[in-house]
């Protein structure tokens, strides 16, 4: 069990709301991408789940409550994939992804075998054994995503929220990275969380859409339901042609107005 | 819990083969104790009487039981070591590995290459209690302990407190940035007062300048007693967060999503830190360069994970401190030059030759 609930889930910076009387249910193993224009509160709504700011509401995972979770038992819940992960200069792909392990140890605890062997594991999985003493600065842009989804995975959450997970890379990366995730979701039955700017992508890999515009959830279901001209239109104020392609799900093309 | 039962890893018996992790290098390790005992012979042999090393050696063994029966050694030479010499080079061994140690806790909490023990204002804290203490209240003792080095580590302990408590007022802690700049304006506001001190009492100047220069004059075993159990408490705290200190090279978020308090780990090195730094700055003044140049060369040398630059940076910082000590001491003997001066002049040119031969290095 490790679905996710959100209940009028309520987030302020300052006092000004960015997210507003949210409610979400995420299935055990869905993939839900959260979609929306810049500043409606995708990447907030991931941080509200792991604590990462103040909020109102509820929000539960697995039936539990994320406030009256500690520190290490919301890690070991949630997974985190950051937009823009920071890469400590000379550390090396396997130290970072033993990171982590962090929250299956104790304060100041020591990996055992078991944690590096599950460290190993997952390296081998993301194709990134013989990268594995290479320093995080001397990777390309696609091995240093897949660098930061092994530290995720490390961490043996069974939900996973991802910020952005193709931000600055080209199409072949997006894809690779997106169908690695995917391929996880389902090995290994992770909720996965992400929030995306990529419609099409968004639409293709996840099970629904939920779009958010202004902090409130305005539709929610699947690409052929969210993604429409006129939703576009009217929340994104763009021009697009939204193309069925036969099974292959939906393509979302800017038209030059 | 949640998430060891929610969540199955198929997890391979096979061997353990994962490269790539930073492990102390024994060679480095075994140079850094070589090293440490070299400088320490150094210091004990150098001197304006020359004791020679089967002396030393004797000396050394005669209070064992056992092993010193029969061995006898001339009683002059006897107290010049182990009232002086030995004390000294114990003095210099815990005040480098300190300081080397706690400027590189500062920089992992900081992510500050530039940080150093006396980021939070301990430097100018210390300087105006020796200063106060000199100047007001010269050859006092507290408990038959000299006030001097008492003052110091009050002012240097009242001022990374006062920094700390205004950094959590103004930032609430949630950006080491605010925390430096309460160091900044706490040493500003620290140094004026010490600076007006030492104008209105001219008599005592020539004495502040050189404490706060440095200089590591003993007098006996007391400091080495006086400092043991702070820098021991100091040096350990700070040795089992070489783990957590990686895990602070990650962003904030990245870090806290691990279930790591970061405010917690800040914490607790930065008190352990400021706990060693104001000891051995209450007993050699304040040493510059030390807990800068040493981690860095480290870093640069064997490798930036903490795992290494901890151990490596007590046993480093230990060795050039009792070398820049028995300079300070020899140079111009029978006078002392400030320990401060040897640090930099020494210490800088080769920081400079480290930086060049590793150009491309990530700092």
């Amino acid at each position: 069990m490790s679905d996710v609930s959100l209940s009028a889930v309520t987030v302020a910076y300052e006092g000004r709301p960015v997210v507003r009387d949210l409610d979400l249910a995420v299935a055990s193993g869905e993939w839900l991408s959260l979609i929306g224009p810049n500043g409606a509160g995708k990447t907030t709504v991931l941080r509200a789940i792991t604590r990462l700011v103040p909020f109102d509401g509820d929000i539960h995972i697995g039936g539990r409550a994320v406030a009256r979770l500690s520190s290490r038992d919301l890690a070991r819940g949630v997974a985190m994939l950051v937009q823009e992960p920071q890469m400590p200069a000379g550390m090396t792909v396997s130290q970072y992804a033993l990171l982590g392990r962090s929250p299956h140890l104790g304060y100041l605890g020591k990996e055992s075998s078991r944690d590096r062997r599950i460290v190993r594991d997952v390296l081998r999985r993301l194709g990134l054994d013989e990268l594995a003493s290479r320093a995080l600065d001397r990777l390309s842009g696609g091995e240093r995503q897949r660098a930061a989804i092994a530290r995720a995975l490390a961490q043996q959450a069974p939900v996973l929220l991802i910020d952005e997970p193709t931000t600055s890379l080209d199409v072949g990366r997006q894809q690779s990275v997106l169908e690695l995730i995917d391929q996880l979701r389902r090995e290994q039955e992770l909720t996965v969380i992400a929030a995306m700017h990529e419609l099409t992508l968004a639409g293709q890999y996840a099970d629904r859409l939920a779009l958010l515009v202004g902090g409130r959830l305005v539709a929610i279901g699947p690409a052929s339901e969210v993604l429409t001209e006129p939703a576009i239109a009217e929340h994104y104020r763009a021009q697009v042609k939204v193309i069925e392609m036969n099974g292959s799900g939906t393509a979302v093309v800017p038209v030059r107005r | 819990m949640l998430g060891v039962k929610l969540f199955s890893t198929r997890v391979a018996r096979t061997p353990v083969l994962l490269g790539g992790l930073p492990r102390l290098p024994w060679a480095w390790a075994a140079g850094g104790a070589l090293a440490l005992l070299a400088s320490c012979g150094v210091g004990v042999l150098a001197g304006p009487v020359h004791i020679g090393f089967g002396t030393v050696t004797q000396a050394l063994l005669a209070p064992i039981p056992g092993l010193g029966a029969g061995i006898s050694v001339d009683p002059g030479q006897a107290n010049i070591l182990w009232s002086l010499r030995f004390p000294r080079v114990v003095l210099g061994v815990l005040v480098g590995g300190t300081l080397a140690v706690a400027g590189a806790a500062y920089q992992g909490v900081f992510r500050n290459p530039l940080a150093d023990p006396y980021l939070l204002g301990a430097a100018a804290g210390a300087n105006l209690g020796a200063t106060l203490a000199i100047a007001l209240a010269p050859g006092t003792s507290v408990f038959g302990v000299n006030v001097i080095p008492l003052a110091a580590f009050v002012g240097a302990g009242a001022a990374v407190a006062g920094a700390y408590a205004l950094g959590r007022t103004v930032t609430g802690l949630r950006s080491t940035t605010g925390l430096i700049l309460a160091g900044v304006a706490i040493a500003a506001f620290f140094n004026s007062i010490q600076s007006y001190v030492q104008q209105t009492q001219t008599s005592s100047i020539r004495q502040v300048y050189s404490w706060i220069l440095g200089r590591l004059v003993t007098a006996g075993w007391d400091d080495v007693l006086l400092v043991l159990p702070y820098v021991v408490l100091s040096v350990a705290v700070i040795f089992v967060h070489r783990r957590l200190l990686d895990a602070l090279t990650l962003g904030e978020d990245e870090i806290t999503s691990l279930g790591i308090s970061v405010r917690r780990v800040r914490l607790i090195v930065v008190v352990a830190a400021t706990l060693g730094t104001a000891a051995v700055v209450a007993v050699g003044g304040t040493i510059a360069f030390v807990g800068i140049i040493v981690p860095h060369a480290i870093r640069l040398l064997v490798g930036r994970s903490y795992r290494v630059v901890v151990p490596l940076s007590v046993l480093f910082g230990a060795a050039f401190l009792v070398l820049a000590d028995t300079a300070a001491r020899t140079v111009v003997a029978p006078a002392e030059l400030p320990i401060g001066v040897i640090t930099a002049f020494l210490g800088a040119p080769f920081f400079i030759v480290v930086m060049r031969s590793t150009r491309g290095a990530p700092l």
